[in-house]
């Protein structure tokens, strides 16, 4: 217990401190690395919820990166910069789809609820790929990054690098609490035991589907960030093999675990980055490598990474 | 004569060929221990499970207090006052005891959208737990996980968390059955306590249990009711006697 908070608190330093030292060696290029490892990041917290804690296995989840990064590019696109506006379209669109394709999907279970959850992202992804207004298969580059205001100017890359790491702490910590109260206690025990559930008298699928808008709406948010940062939008962001990575990050990390997903997102895109920028045979199949590293961490970590830490125990 | 508190009739349940409940008629009186025994198959567990709403019946009709319960559902009927033991033990592994009994408190203390506050600093639900846990004998056993615990423990728990719900009415399929001598006396004891308290209903295959607690007994074979009657009338009942207790009483 002792050792995994020296552990966080060793992180969120570094983090806290890596803008200050990559701009005193010049190497501003790790800011933009790390701010969009971070972005993943919250994303895979987002998904945790809803795949580690309740059990719903959606492979889907890369729809919500969409949703957010559309409603700034359209929004963008017809001269609303207004950021704030924007991240409330981002929210409440990404809240809104969430809660269409949770309804349905949620009554199935198992196989058909991971079919369903991919179908309505493919449909999604087909629509945003038939959008020739905004783009098209080609996408969008984005007039303007999101105008915060006085707050934060996203153009400013170490700004911006603080803006997420803000929200990446505070959705650990917002997810920390849900997990714990009582709605994140029908969550867990809904998975655990649905039968005992229903036994003692919880109905789950209202409680599962306020689980899934609620990482909807934190996952546009991620989108929200994530155009603001590539300053350009693809239909990419929603095809299936993004869901894919995110839902690798949740369980590389450790599924159900409150840093996992945040472990999982550094790990994977931080090893994506050395290995692609090898030259040779590593260089040229790198997906290869992290297959075979996602397949022993599956196989001998049955926690993921964080069940490695010391003092690792379900759900802190 | 009193009103029954659970009233079924005409019950049937197939799973394909096979009906598992055929026909099933029985009351439970408020107040009563009414056990159902049968061989293996028998359906007993079926009963339970469309008792409780785990399971929906093809045909028939289920009154608990008064009022036609068959259309609802298992967490509505909780609310309604039924709960179940399972045959198989039920409990959230994961979790510690006192949690798992602070659940049942919590799905009778209004609606769960409470996104804040930890649920294990509010004393409203693990107050209760507690007390519950003590009374089932549990109560040193509070914060080790469900999955730790040991098999005659965990069933204890389950019970707790049958009592936590606040019942009407207690629907137990076998809670001594795995258990040892010892454990399963005790469990008798405890639940011997409970009797004239709550209504239960009680399927069980000890029949030194079954004879120790009931008031009444109904003999289920093949999805029927073949018999109900004190505990003393099923002991010298022919029917009884050939179909299902010959050889259990023979000693
Ligand atoms: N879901 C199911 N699908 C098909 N058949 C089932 C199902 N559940 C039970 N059965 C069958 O229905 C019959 C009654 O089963 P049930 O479990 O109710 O018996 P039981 O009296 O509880 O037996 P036991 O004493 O062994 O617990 C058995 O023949 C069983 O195989
Ligand atoms: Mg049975």
């Amino acid at each position: 217990m002792r050792a995994r908070l020296v552990l966080l608190i060793v992180g969120i330093a570094f983090l806290a401190l890596a803008p200050l030292v990559a701009t005193a060696f010049d190497q501003l290029f790790y800011i933009d690395l790390l701010r969009r490892v971070m972005i993943f990041a919250i994303a895979a917290l987002s998904l945790n919820l809803i795949l580690g804690y309740g059990g719903m296995v959606s492979f889907g989840h890369a729809a919500y990166l969409g949703i957010g990064g559309y409603a700034v590019a359209i929004l963008a696109h017809h001269g609303i910069h207004n950021g704030f506006l924007q991240l409330g379209v981002a929210v409440g669109a990404s809240a809104l789809v969430a809660l269409v394709i949770g309804a349905i999907s949620i009554r199935t279970s198992g196989i058909y609820f991971i079919m369903i959850t991919l179908a309505f992202t493919q449909m999604l992804y087909f629509l945003g790929i038939s959008l020739d207004a905004y783009g098209g298969d080609d996408g969008l580059r984005l007039a303007a990054r999101s105008d915060l205001g006085g707050l934060v100017d996203l153009g400013n890359s170490t700004a911006f690098y603080y803006l997420v790491f803000a929200v990446m702490i505070a959705f650990l910590y917002l997810i920390h609490r849900i997990v714990n109260s009582r709605f994140g206690m029908v969550i867990r025990a809904s998975n655990s035991n649905e039968a005992r559930t229903r036994a003692i008298g919880f109905s789950p699928y209202p409680y599962r589907l306020a689980a899934f808008v609620i990482a909807g709406a934190m996952c546009g948010v991620a989108g929200y960030l994530f155009v603001n940062h590539t300053a350009y939008l693809t239909p990419d962001f929603m095809h299936w093999t993004r869901s894919g990575e995110i839902m690798f990050m949740v369980i590389l990390g450790g599924i159900g675990t409150s840093v996992g997903p945040i472990l999982g997102a550094f790990v994977l895109l931080l090893l994506e980055d050395l290995l692609s920028g090898m030259t040779g045979f590593v260089g040229q199949h790198w997906q290869l490598f992290i297959g075979l590293f996602l397949v022993l961490v599956v196989l001998f970590a049955k926690r993921g990474l964080a069940g490695l830490l010391p003092g690792a125990q379900r759900n802190d | 004569m009193t009103e029954p508190l659970l009233d079924i009739q005409g019950l049937v349940k197939a799973f394909g060929a096979l009906r598992a409940t055929d026909g099933v008629a029985l009351d439970v009186l408020p107040g009563e221990t009414h056990a159902i025994i049968g061989p293996n198959g028998a359906g007993k567990t079926t009963l339970i499970a469309q008792l409780a709403g785990d399971l929906r019946p093809d045909a028939g009709r289920i009154r608990f207090a008064g009022e036609d319960i068959t259309p609802l559902g298992a967490a509505a009927r909780s609310h309604k006052g039924l709960a179940r033991s399972f045959q198989i033990t039920s409990v959230y592994r994961e979790f510690s005891a006192l949690d798992n009994v602070a659940l049942a408190v919590q799905a009778h203390a209004g609606h769960s959208f409470r996104f804040w506050r930890a649920a294990q600093s509010e004393e409203v639900l693990h107050g209760p737990a507690r007390a519950i846990l003590d009374e089932v004998g549990l109560g040193s056993r509070a914060q080790v996980l469900a999955a730790n615990l040991a098999h005659g423990e965990q069933r204890q728990l389950e019970i707790a968390m049958v009592l936590a719900t606040r019942p009407r009415l207690l629907l137990l399929d076998e809670p001594v059955a795995g258990m040892g001598a010892d454990e399963s006396q005790r469990m008798v004891q405890f639940l011997g306590t409970l009797k004239g308290r709550q209504t239960i209903v009680l399927v069980e295959h000890d029949m030194d249990a079954v004879f120790t607690l009931a008031d009444r007994i109904s003999v289920l074979v093949y999805g029927r009711v073949i018999a109900t009657g004190t505990p003393e009338e099923i002991r010298t009942n022919r029917e009884v006697r050939a179909a299902y207790l010959g050889e259990e009483l023979e000693d």
